[in-house]
């Protein structure tokens, strides 16, 4: 297929106003791909490591508490919780409901409230765990 | 079903082609979605209810039945909806068909490699002896 590149494409990232609808549904894409390839990597070298022996678990356990891996499990917990709480919106808007302006825009606001809350709490009971 | 060109429109593509199997894995990616949203939430609650993140303690939770067995649905269908989504970022974005198979290819074999160690890990622990 050949396109005259003079032509106007279909509107595109650079001239949408940015709103909480298309902020959560790349967030949806970001936090899933990020969950599929680095959550899947922690997931399975935390189970291989379990299955190797205490040497193996206390380098992984070394590197998860080190900054940089509660950097990423951090992350990760948010990625997971916004990925599941947009993906709940993903189904309802899946079976029809939910596309009404406001209605739609708040569902959108209160995935990204409650990802942050949620990993604020999850991390609250970790420290509770430790401390 | 018939292909020779004499049956109505919809009578040629009918079971042909990408059409036929792109509702099946639009189907597959929302109900590994439902199940892992039941599945995730017991992992990340498991792991705050666990006394102590150590080996030992792990270990013991995943030579359990209710802990080895939850644990595989949620690492098979992890990997399949990540191989599931992966597949549906690279097929909007990724265009080039040498590419797009490449990617598909790799994204592919990397989730059933994980999966596989995975649940090679957890069987190790689980059939393990007790330490």
């Amino acid at each position: 297929m050949s396109r005259n590149p003079d032509r106007p494409l279909s509107p595109h990232l650079t001239i949408w106003r940015w709103g909480p609808g298309m902020l959560v549904s790349i967030l949806h894409r970001i936090t899933g791909s990020g969950l599929s390839v680095v959550g899947l990597a922690v997931l399975t070298w935390w189970l291989w490591a379990i299955a190797a022996g205490p040497a193996a678990y206390a380098a992984f356990t070394g590197h998860a508490t080190s900054w940089y891996g509660l950097v990423v499990l951090v992350g990760l917990t948010w990625a997971f919780w916004q990925h599941l709480l947009s993906g709940i919106r993903h189904l309802v808007m899946d079976a029809g409901a939910g596309f009404e302006l406001r209605i739609n825009r708040l569902f959108a606001v209160l995935t990204v409230a409650g990802a942050l809350f949620l990993t604020a709490l999850t991390w609250f009971f970790v420290m509770g765990v430790q401390a | 079903m018939s292909a020779d060109g004499n049956s109505t429109p919809l009578g040629r593509v009918r079971g042909l082609g990408s059409a036929h199997h792109g509702g099946s894995h639009w189907i597959r990616e929302r109900l590994t979605s439902a199940a892992l949203l039941l599945l995730g939430i017991w992992f990340v609650a498991s792991l705050l209810l666990l006394p102590s993140l150590d080996q030992k303690t792990v270990a013991e939770w995943l030579r359990s039945a209710s802990g080895a067995v939850p644990m595989a649905l949620f690492v098979i269908t992890a990997f399949v909806h990540a191989i599931d989504g992966l597949k549906a970022v690279v097929d909007d974005y990724v265009h080039d068909a040498g590419n797009n198979l490449f990617l598909n290819g790799l994204i592919l074999f990397a989730g059933i490699g994980g999966l596989a160690l995975a649940l090679f890990s957890l069987a190790k622990v689980a059939f393990g002896a007790a330490a």
